[in-house]
């Protein structure tokens, strides 16, 4: 299996095998991501990160997986100063950046810019969220945390939260369908997860429940993952108190959990979690955001081929 | 033979000595492939068009093309549209060929996606790309950048 010099756009392009490889190698640079062990693996080497939309948690940490690794980050400055505000292509920036680094970063807000980049860039795309499209460095880390956390074989999972737009929960079901997990979808009826999805994951025999009551399915399940909820998406601000309240993590309903349930949750949170529950075991959102560092950098070591 | 199978568009329209007849298009679908051969502005001859014609499978559109026989661009893209045409090509007044369109699996600068947020609708030096399905009654467009889907009035998005 290699890895070297490969694209890294959609999870749809990952085999079971593949994701656990990139899974193991994180697991073994976990020491080195919090800096208990040096390492200078990909020493000499450039990672460009262009980010045409701001997300500061995502850079930082592909800033701090390649510093981890001894290697040099070179970054696109503002947007507006540079020469996409002067009409530049993405085309024409990639082949310029290109010649300029080892491997490139990119966050867009068009959906499929990611794609367009890999066709004009001689050096590996790693897609870091492309509109409302593929982010799958962020499914990558969901999966790890799954693992190190809990377990990916035989999980029962529930998701809560928006499932309608959240790109990243779609992407990480169809991962953890690879997995034969067991899923239970919870969210308002306004923000369902779209019927072709739970009709591609029961045809790969996954076990789809759907409900609208956290209390009902927390008993059962070994992770809880909650995804922001968006007040724009209510017109009515009433109707978005209601059900942020009614699905809001506390430490009461937490009571009805098994001991070992966890948490998660991709952060920044509004009100899905009560702080409350930051001190209990349960809680590992702050966890998965530090594992997105190993699981970056194992990307990155593999598609610049240091590691095999 | 049933009432169906009777009318026979042929008798309805004169033969023609040299062109291409484009038979068993999806009904309705007649307009949109004059607009694919970009007639008339790109023809000289006679252009017949039978719209709603019964035939032993339903209605169905022909168009028929004096002097100007198709390209493999424009059979593909009348297969988006009409995945069970079929295009004679007449020569002296004989059917000389005869072929079913073939469904291509990736159409290039063919169909426009309909995602104003996907990057083939940005100034982008890439034209837009599709692979191509079957559900065994609908063709499915499914965009290569953004993977929106077009499966509903293909041709109305035709470039
Ligand atoms: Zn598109």
């Amino acid at each position: 299996m290699t890895f070297k010099d490969l694209h890294i756009i959609s999870m749809k392009s990952f085999s079971r095998d593949m994701i656990d490889h990139i899974l193991d190698t994180a697991e073994k640079l976990e020491p080195i991501a919090s800096g208990k062990t040096k390492s200078d693996l990909l020493a000499g080497k450039v990672l460009a990160v262009m980010f045409f939309e701001p997300s500061t948690r995502t850079r930082m940490s592909f800033e701090t997986a390649m510093m981890r690794l001894g290697g040099d980050v070179l970054s696109l400055g503002s947007v507006d100063a540079s020469s996409i505000a002067k009409g530049e292509t993405l085309a024409d920036t990639i082949r310029v950046v290109d010649g300029y680094s080892n491997a490139i970063v990119l966050r867009h807000n068009k959906e499929g810019a990611a794609q367009l980049a890999s066709e004009f860039s001689s050096v590996p795309i790693i897609n870091a969220g492309d509109g409302a499209g593929h982010h799958p460095t962020q499914t990558f880390l969901d999966l790890y945390t799954i693992r190190r956390e809990s377990h990916l074989e035989g999980l029962k999972i529930a998701l809560a939260g928006d499932l309608k737009y959240g790109r990243t929960v779609h992407s990480l079901c169809y991962a953890l369908s690879l997995y034969g997990a067991e899923i239970t979808l919870i969210s308002p009826k306004e923000l369902r997860m779209p019927a072709e999805i739970i009709e591609d994951l029961r045809s790969r025999n996954i076990k789809v429940t759907e409900t609208d009551s956290i209390e009902e399915a927390i008993a059962d399940v070994d992770v809880l993952y909650a995804t922001r909820i968006q007040k724009e998406r209510f017109p009515d601000p009433a109707e978005y108190r209601k059900v942020a309240n009614s699905l809001q993590i506390t430490t009461e309903l937490l009571e009805k959990a098994k001991p070992d349930l966890k948490v998660m949750h991709p952060l920044p949170r509004t009100n899905e979690i009560d702080p409350k529950v930051d001190d209990t075991p349960h809680a590992c959102y702050f966890n998965q955001s530090f594992y997105g560092v190993p699981v970056r950098m194992a990307l990155l070591a593999l598609v610049m081929g240091a590691l095999e | 033979m049933s009432h169906e199978e009777t009318p026979v568009p042929e008798i309805r329209v004169h033969p023609i000595k040299n062109g291409t007849v484009i038979d068993h298009i999806t009904a309705g679908q007649a307009l949109n492939v004059l607009n694919i051969l970009n007639i008339p502005n790109a023809a000289s001859g006679v252009i017949s068009i039978i719209i709603n014609a019964p035939s032993v499978h339903g209605i169905k559109d022909v168009v028929k093309i004096e002097g100007r026989e198709l390209n493999v661009d424009e059979v593909d893209k009348i297969s988006l549209i009409s995945p069970k045409a079929t295009i004679n090509i007449i020569r002296n007044f004989e059917v000389s060929e005869k072929t079913h369109v073939h469904i291509p699996e990736i159409v290039d600068g063919v169909v426009k996606c309909i995602n104003p947020n996907c990057i083939s609708n940005s100034n982008e030096p890439v034209s837009s790309k599709f692979t191509v399905s079957t559900d065994g009654q609908r063709i499915i467009l499914r965009c290569l950048y953004c993977e929106r889907i077009i499966s509903e009035d293909i041709g109305n998005h035709l470039l």
